[in-house]
């Protein structure tokens, strides 16, 4: 275990951690609250990306090319087009909310609780240097091949079974017997 | 990366210097694209007529709105891109390692494994002709 320095002089990596942090945040919940339905898919590409900042930040480069690959690239672009799908317009539109608002923010204020809290309980003052090198392409890859094939595989199933309700909801001459 | 760097010095060089020098340049990127809309909009004379305003359309007049529903189809394709992003982003880690002492055959059928059961998606949707262009 490395010796924790002092939390009141910060180092230059955790003063651009906490303002990608905040730039997160803040996209967030610009995501949630705007009026326009595809603006929150443009803040959801400034969270992704900030959060790729993070990952940078504590030297996990390879999952934060994949965020930027995966989130940011894929993900918000099946956004899109499922949003195309709709017939939402393309302006503001006043009956976006559902009126389950504060539903929602108790729910997403519940889960934020259960996170930091297992965060903080299973970690405390653990302190963990940043090392570059640590989270490139080989170190996981050895991970993942040595300790978690079976996650691995069965992702291929999950992809698979997404990929095959996707087929079958798309078309209307697919049918179950 | 060692090379282009080592007259820099230390500031620029390493992990956190190289991506310090990444968002240095991103900035600049960023700053030369807003400067020269910013420099364009105190430069040019503004005088919108509602004629002006129109969108561009070919030089036609635009005819209804600037949304519409595009079909379902399009929604496979993308996820497919999805499928193919995931499956590209897993074979980076593995190709570091497969070679390697201690990994050999196993990881290599481990990998075909996985890519035989995304196989098997993209020959659902072939056999469905959902790749057919009609």
């Amino acid at each position: 275990m490395a010796e924790v320095p002092s939390y009141l002089s910060p180092t230059g990596q955790e003063i651009v951690f906490l303002l990608l942090g905040a730039v997160a945040v803040g996209a967030a919940l610009l995501v949630v609250t705007t009026r326009q339905l595809v603006h929150a898919a443009l803040w959801l590409v400034v969270c992704f990306g900030a959060l790729a900042g993070c990952y940078l930040v504590l030297t996990a480069e390879f999952v934060a090319w994949v965020q930027v690959l995966i989130y940011v690239g894929a993900v918000v672009a099946l956004l899109l087009f499922g949003l195309m799908l709709t017939r939402a317009p393309i302006g503001r539109s006043a009956d976006l909310d559902s009126g389950n608002r504060p539903v929602a923010a108790l729910v997403a204020l519940a889960t934020a609780a259960l996170l930091v809290t297992v965060v903080i309980d299973g970690f405390r003052t653990a302190y963990a240097d940043l090392t570059p090198g640590r989270g490139a392409a080989k170190e996981l890859g050895s991970s993942i091949f040595r300790n978690w094939v079976l996650p691995f595989e069965a992702l291929s199933v999950l992809l698979l079974a997404a990929l095959i309700g996707a087929i079958v909801l798309s078309r209307t001459d697919i049918r179950g017997r | 990366m060692e090379p282009v760097l080592a007259g820099y010095g230390g500031e620029m060089s390493g992990y956190f210097g190289a991506y310090a020098l990444v968002a240095v340049f991103l900035a600049i990127g960023v700053a030369v694209v807003a400067g020269a809309l910013f420099v364009n909009r105190l430069l040019r004379p503004t005088r919108p007529t509602p004629e002006k305003l129109l969108t561009y359309e070919c030089g036609v007049d635009p005819v209804g709105e600037g949304w519409a529903q595009s079909q379902v189809r399009y929604y496979v394709f993308t996820y497919l891109y999805v499928v193919f992003a995931v499956d590209a982003v897993f074979l980076f880690p593995w190709a570091t390692v497969y070679a390697a002492p201690g990994f050999g055959m196993t990881t290599l059928v481990e990998m075909f494994l996985f890519l035989g059961f995304i196989a098997l998606g993209i020959v659902y949707a072939w056999r469905k002709r959902v790749l057919a262009w009609t």
